[in-house]
């Protein structure tokens, strides 16, 4: 079977430091991978090269085989590439109820197949349904990660890409959305690249555990394996 | 008494084409954050498109149209072909190549049409109705009232009732969260310069018949107020740029009629003063700051 997102010798970076060091990784489909490292060993740096927002200096992401390298961000996004940024990912000049429409714009044609899309959102993330018109800026953290995952749901993708998505929210909306996150992966077959800080709650959720150092693939194992394996732990994750 | 009813009623017309012009500088600032100082040549040359094609037509509507498309044309290519090619990173490259553009502009109309100024005839009378004896608004000054009113209130519609206007919003407010989204973010950047190229015509169309006439510096006070007023109310504010125009509209016209039309243009280069001085956000400003 082919992978749902494949990364084939990406570089990244000046020469001679390069952030990303020829990287090769492959997603199979409906797969939860944890992305893991410590800061700085370009996480953030991959899923940025793999959305489009950082140019690469060599390599190529495929999509369900196909080359990306010459789409823009956004086309990336319309073929089913989905990237919640870490952070200030929610357009907070608009309401809770603009930016899932916005996430809904191109894949629900139509007023009314929106408002469902949107409604089956707030089904989902009980939380938003009471916020629909606070704006942005006015949310917890909490409530504004799981206003960037649904609103990135919405969009139906392909392949989710995360960054971060417990960084500074308390553990109970952590494992919500964690929750939510694998409920989604099983259900609708969600191709799934998780980078996380947070390295117990991402080996909870995912399948496979692939770890960074100095812009490499270092380890990669079942998420099972690596979360037993102290000695791994220990080397490249730091406890 | 009388003097002053009439003085107000005309400032109000007037404040709201300097509104409309200020809405046209808060519409690029949020599509690009820049402030346009080209604004008022680009007007100018959509002025002259609606001057020749009235000449032509006969028909002042055609002119009307001819300088909507003229100034959204002209912004676009100017977004395009200059704005896009500068570095992003400060504000100051797309700066000052719009006021470079302003001496082009001028310049070729200079050259082109001469310094003298042409008489553009308003589409309706211009005096004014008298009430009781008070001279009040006269039909071309409600003219000018309807039209602005109707272009504000079809922008609120294009911003806040439309997906475009969503796309828009979004674009300007979290460009990078908007492409992630699917958002084609450099054509609303676009669409943002052309939209307030046509505002900015259209408010520079309804001033000229009221003042000297029509030649390359006609917009060059208007441009003058608006950027005042856009100040005032904060660049990000559509609100505030709808406040402030009607504020310095009537202050203009109090300080001309009480003082001289002399010492009006003063007047407003004190407020600006003023405003910078106090507030310099602006008085509606919200106090955030863009996302990425």
């Amino acid at each position: 079977m082919s992978a749902a997102l494949a990364v084939e010798g990406l570089t990244v970076g000046y020469a001679g430091a390069p952030v990303l060091d020829g990287l090769a990784l492959a997603v199979a489909p409906g797969e939860v991978v944890a992305l893991l490292g410590a800061n700085g060993a370009g996480k953030t740096t991959l899923l940025r090269a793999l959305s489009g927002l950082t140019a690469p200096r060599a390599g190529r992401v495929l999509l369900d085989g196909a080359d990306l390298s010459d789409l823009s961000v956004e086309d990336r996004a319309r073929r089913g590439l989905a990237q919640v940024p870490e952070g200030r990912s929610v357009v907070t000049e608009l309401t809770v109820d603009e930016n899932l429409h916005l996430g809904a714009l191109w894949c629900h044609p139509g007023r009314a197949a929106r408002r469902v899309a949107v409604a089956r959102t707030y089904d989902l993330f009980e939380p938003l349904a009471r916020r629909r018109s606070s704006l942005g800026h006015q949310l917890s953290g909490g409530e504004r990660q799981m206003l960037a995952l649904g609103r990135a749901l919405l969009a139906r993708p392909r392949v989710l890409l995360l960054d971060e998505p417990s960084l500074g929210l308390a553990p109970r909306v952590v494992s919500q959305l964690m929750g939510v996150l694998r409920a989604t992966a099983r259900e609708t077959g969600l191709t799934v690249l998780l980078a996380e800080q947070n390295v117990t709650s991402a080996l909870s959720i995912a399948d496979r555990g692939v770890v960074l150092s100095l812009g490499a693939v270092v380890v990669d194992a079942p998420a099972a394996e690596l979360a037993d394996d102290p000695a791994l732990r220990h080397a490249y994750l730091g406890f | 008494m009388d003097r002053l009813v009439f003085l107000l009623a005309t400032g109000l017309a007037r404040g709201l084409v300097v509104a409309l012009f200020a809405l046209s500088l808060v519409i690029v600032w949020r599509a690009a954050r820049l402030v346009n100082f080209a604004q008022a040549a680009v007007a100018t040359v959509a002025v002259f498109a609606a001057f020749a094609v009235t000449g032509a037509t006969g028909s002042f509507w055609a002119g009307l149209a001819a300088a909507l498309l003229t100034g959204a044309a002209v912004n676009a290519a100017v977004e395009r072909g200059l704005v896009r090619r500068v570095p992003q990173g400060s504000p100051l490259p797309g700066m000052i190549v719009a006021i470079g553009l302003v001496m082009v502009l001028q310049s070729a109309l200079g050259i082109a049409f001469g310094p003298r100024h042409r008489p553009m005839a308003a589409p309706f009378d211009e005096r004014p109705f008298v009430v009781g004896g008070v001279p009040l608004l006269s039909p071309y000054d409600l003219f000018v009232l309807t039209v602005a009113l109707a272009l504000v209130g079809l922008l609120a519609w294009l911003f806040n009732g439309t997906t475009l206007g969503l796309q828009l919003r979004a674009s300007a407010a979290a460009p990078e969260v908007s492409r992630l989204l699917g958002v084609r973010v450099p054509r609303m950047v676009t669409l943002g310069w052309a939209l307030s190229g046509a505002v900015a015509a259209l408010a520079a169309l309804l001033l000229v018949p009221t003042e000297l006439g029509l030649n390359a510096h006609s917009a060059d006070l208007l441009f003058v107020h608006a950027f005042t007023v856009a100040v005032l109310g904060g660049l990000d504010s559509p609100t505030g740029a709808l406040i402030g125009g009607v504020l310095v509209g009537v202050l203009v016209s109090l300080v001309t009629g009480y003082l001289g039309a002399g010492v009006a243009p003063l007047a407003v280069l004190a407020l600006l003063t003023l405003v910078l001085l106090v507030r310099p956000a602006g008085i509606f400003a919200a106090a955030q700051v863009r996302a990425a």
